[in-house]
């Protein structure tokens, strides 16, 4: 075995000291019949072969592509101080702080963080933490629930759609969740129907808990969070703001439109993307909400000799405390990644920060105005911030010819909201700080190219095509 | 003794300076966000402190030295399998190809970690003898409730809605009876028998037609096996209900006992335990969920399919109507599944039976170290894992568990996981792991024992432990009385505004 440590000699002293001859009389106790069939597993590599078994898996993913691909996972230039510092063991080889006076570094870090993210949130109480937007945002819905003690929670389907597929999952168990559509057309298109939404919150016989809706919303649209805020509570429903953690640099906080919980996902805050995990689950909540809220909080408070020092605080809401009463089964989560969310946010800085929210919303307008000179224009008449639909006849050809051209046109919408056709020809584009003008350039001439290719006009909203 | 080492630090709000930092990145256009509307725009920008790369540097390392981490020290953390994280697993994790990879990339750009992925399911498989595997699950309470959710979508399909408990054992871990409610379900504690492990008959006489399903983690959360786990699972299927496995305790039984062999329906893995992805100070982990052929249709999605020309593919929306849904966004924490697959593949088939052949010797060892100075409340051959109680010592000398674990701070160990599971007075529980050596073992045992000679000798020097430590034991009542949350700042101090 590559990382034990025993010689032969230290397996028979240890033997010799229990009193027993083999190891195998330590396993006589699993009854013959239910002991297991040999392993089969391929052969054990040496490091020096595994690592190019790894390298070779890893060339075979084409992360060379110029991408436009956001749609709820972003990059950003992560200052190489951010994994340089995760990569301290001290930080990734301990576990969760359940003794505080060796643990003060992981519990400190915990609470920065709480309070870097109630800054950009606004709001008083951040859990830290949750495993990603969607499971964050699932977490938000039920507190919703526990606290109004009602068990319908209304969900705007310009929440991403696998947050609301996650959302339905953990309602399996006997709630309710009903989706709120979104304006067809005209210039609200695209973001969460009001109309609808007041219609679904004045049925008496069936009270609404908490509603739920994105900003930016998944097409990248600005959603008019006040007034959502202001429905949900005129019903006695809480509001959660699901929200993007970078773009709070320039945008509205939660908390200055009346959220009562914020949920979202953290890896915009210097996290790779990985394919998909782990990432950071934001979940933050008013102060009213405190023993609502799962997961770990670490407060401030002093040892015997009066220091000031950090400890994991209110755990009567956990479920090694309370089982099946906690409010949540959450334990292990992503510690690591909320003091990566942490450095990050040190190192860039508050101003720093405005500048890669600005930084992506210039180069998306770029993007916007070079895509209009060849004539593919926007779907959605609303503002966005860095992120937008464009309608592309063919739309999934074209993003798969793209893929040899070395661009990664954004996604196809057909394939994540397969039931929307106002979407069914439309690409979601976006832009960070680390697209260039000559990225844009290059994708753009590529774009035209492949259009004409494939010979289809062009139809855009302004003609009449996909809307 | 005097206290050395590293410092207690300033928090980072303290640290910041307006006008430090910068030069991250280019400065977007003056006019960059004129666009957006008025209303929608931040009005008091995110009073994040403004620090310069070399204090920021200092400020994690510094605080990163106020830890106690496998990487410093021996972590006997029992039911948690601290054992050494491997450092090609973290270069693996970073190279571009799997670090930069988005989620929502075609399949065809993401053949070679969706071959990974493939691989490490039919790995866990063959380890757990289960017929398929979900590596959507980010941690093992959400692989948990992914089992039970299955489970009720597998009685709820055959019109079995009577079902509405789950039996779970007294000395379960706490996310157990959480999940059941998470599920909707009712929890029936089951209290344990008196040698610590499931009581077999009080569980059958619980079972029923109300009866959704059991939780069982094997080798129980004291260590042992559960030598009638055979009767009993006979009896939970007789009675129409399923059997689920908490994996937190695989550690002990690879290439020994497979819970799909033996009859278990589902059950959960813990990679940061048992395939050594690091504990990351509480998280990332992945919490893998195996099952047996009658659960196979209501398994998460998207599943990874292996297509008849050798690539591979995620599973589209709606191509499985009977899958329990989504657990959370995209494939699951594929970064830590990637240092899981490595180290599975370094070990081998060989290679992870002897990792825990030798968890469970090094275990055993220490018990017999033990067993003059502490109490053994089961005194038979343990798993990887065993627990030792102070009950004696508390008994003659006031000292208790606590003391005991916090003494064990002064001498560079960090202590053993105390007072869980709830059912042994003054217990802890203690997991050695195979990666520790002889030496270690045996410094670790000596400590403890002159511990118990202390608490006889001067109980006072144990009861206020520990004495090197950056900080003495914490006032917790007042932390919980009065919360302090965040960080306030305090009036002025705000970062100003950069238009």
């Amino acid at each position: 075995m590559p990382y034990g440590p025993h010689t032969s000699a230290d397996r028979e002293r240890m033997l010799a000291a229990i009193g027993i001859d083999s190891i195998d009389d330590l396993f006589a106790d699993i009854p013959e019949a239910l002991r297991a069939s040999p392993l089969d597993l391929p052969p054990p590599q040496p490091e020096l072969e595994l690592a190019s078994r790894l390298t070779q898996l890893a060339a075979r993913n084409r992360t060379d592509l110029v991408s436009f691909l956001g749609a709820g996972v972003y990059r950003h230039w992560s200052p190489p101080a951010v994994d340089q510092l995760l990569l301290r063991g001290e930080w990734y080889t301990a576990y969760t702080p359940y003794q505080p006076e060796v643990s003060q570094g992981t519990l400190q870090s915990i609470y920065e963080y709480e309070s870097l993210m109630a800054e950009l949130v606004d709001l008083d109480v951040v859990s830290a933490s949750h495993y990603d937007g969607a499971a964050a945002t699932a977490e938000a819905a039920l507190m919703t629930c526990r606290a109004t003690r009602r068990e319908r929670v209304l969900i705007s389907r310009g929440v991403h759609p696998q947050y609301r597929a996650t959302v339905a999952t953990y309602f399996e168990g006997g709630l309710q969740l009903d989706e709120i559509p979104l304006v067809a057309e005209g210039a609200a298109a695209g973001t969460t129907d009001l109309d609808a939404l007041e219609a679904m919150l004045a049925d008496p016989a069936n009270p609404v808990a908490g509603v739920v809706a994105a900003n930016p919303d998944f097409l990248g649209l600005l959603e008019p969070m006040p007034r959502i805020a202001e429905l949900a509570h005129a019903a006695g429903a809480l509001f959660v703001a699901v929200v993007e953690p970078v773009s709070l640099a320039v945008l509205a906080p939660p908390g200055s439109y009346g959220a009562d919980i914020a949920a979202g996902e953290g890896q915009p805050l210097g996290i790779a993307p990985q394919y998909g995990g782990p990432f950071l689950g934001i979940l933050a909540a008013t102060e009213a909400l405190t023993r609502q809220i799962p997961g770990r909080l670490v407060g401030m408070t002093t040892d015997l000799d009066g220091q000031r020092a950090f400890v994991m605080t209110m755990r009567a809401r956990e479920q090694d405390i309370r089982r099946d009463k906690a409010a949540s089964n959450i334990c292990t989560n992503q510690a690591l990644l909320a003091l990566a969310a942490s450095i990050y946010l040190a190192t860039i800085g508050p101003h720093g920060l405005r500048d890669v929210a600005a930084m992506g919303a210039a180069r998306a307008a770029e993007l916007e105005s070079s895509l209009a000179a060849i004539g593919v224009r926007r779907v959605h008449a609303g503002p966005y911030l860095n992120e937008f639909a464009v309608g592309v006849r063919d739309a999934r050809a074209v993003h798969r010819r793209l893929l040899d051209r070395g661009f990664l046109a954004g996604l196809a919408l057909a394939d994540a909201e397969p039931d929307d056709p106002t979407l069914a020809d439309a690409l979601l584009l976006c832009a960070t700080e680390v697209t260039t003008s000559a990225d844009i350039a290059a994708f753009v001439a590529a774009l035209e190219e492949t259009m004409k290719e494939s010979a289809p006009p062009l139809v855009t909203a302004a003609e009449g095509g996909p809307r | 003794m005097s206290v050395t080492g590293p410092r207690l630090q300033p928090t980072i709000f303290e640290l910041g300076r307006d006008g430090r930092g910068g030069g991250k990145i280019p400065h977007p256009p003056a006019d960059a966000l004129d666009r957006l509307p008025a209303d929608a725009r931040r009005s008091r920008p995110p009073a994040i402190p403004a620090m310069n790369e070399p204090d920021v540097v200092r400020h994690y390392v510094n605080l990163s030295q106020l830890n106690f981490a496998v990487d410093t020290g021996f972590y006997p953390l029992g039911s948690c399998t601290m054992k050494f994280n491997p450092k090609l697993n973290e270069w693996a994790a970073r190279l571009s190809g799997f670090a930069d990879l988005h989620p929502m990339a075609p399949d065809e750009v993401a053949q070679g970690t969706l071959e990974l992925l493939w691989e490490l399911e039919e790995a866990l498989a063959e380890i757990s003898g289960m017929q398929a595997v979900t590596l959507q699950p980010a941690a093992g309470a959400q692989g948990e409730l992914t089992g039970i959710l299955m489970i009720r979508a597998y009685h709820s399909e055959r019109g079995d809605t009577g079902r509405t408990e789950v039996l779970v054992p007294d000395s379960s871990h706490g996310t157990n009876p959480a999940t059941a409610s998470m599920a909707g379900y009712t929890t029936i504690t089951i209290p344990s028998a008196s040698d610590g492990g499931v009581d077999v008959d009080a569980f059958t006489a619980a079972l029923g037609p109300r009866t959704a399903a059991v939780m069982i983690t094997n080798p129980s959360t004291v260590g042992l096996f559960e030598s009638r786990i055979g009767e009993l699972l006979e009896a939970v299927h007789a009675a129409g209900a399923l059997a689920y496995m908490d994996g937190a305790n695989l550690n002990a039984i690879m290439g020994r006992f497979k819970p799909g062999e033996a009859g278990f329906d589902v059950m959960h893995f813990n990679v940061h335990k048992t395939f050594s992805t690091p504990h990351g100070g509480g998280g990332p982990g992945a919490g893998p969920v195996g099952v047996g052929d009658h659960l196979l249709p209501y398994l998460p999605t998207p599943r990874v399919l292996r297509a008849d020309d050798g690539g591979y593919r995620l599973e589209r929306p709606d191509e499985r109507p009977r899958s329990i849904g989504r657990m959370r966004s995209f494939v699951g924490n594929t970064g830590v599944l990637v240092r899981a697959y490595a180290y599975i593949r370094a070990h081998g088939a060989a290679g992870l039976r002897e990792v825990s052949d030798d968890a469970v010797l090094a275990a055993n060892y220490l018990k017999h170290r033990l067993a003059d100075a502490y109490d053994i409340p089961f005194d038979r051959p343990c798993k990887h894992e065993f627990v030792a109680s102070a009950a004696t010592i508390k008994r003659e000398t006031g000292v208790r568990t606590l003391d005991i674990a916090k003494r064990l701070i002064d001498f560079g160990f960090h202590p053993p996981t105390i007072y869980f599971p709830l059912i042994v007075e003054e217990g802890m529980l203690i997991e050695p792991t195979e990666t520790e050596s002889v030496e270690t073992l045996d410094a670790f045992a000596d400590t403890l024992i002159a511990i118990a000679g202390e608490a006889a000798s001067d109980p006072e020097l144990v009861r206020s432990a520990p004495h090197t430590a950056p900080v003495k034991r914490l006032d917790e009542a007042t932390a919980a009385r009065h919360p302090n949350l965040r960080w306030r700042p305090m009036a002025g101090a705000e970062t100003p505004c950069p238009d």
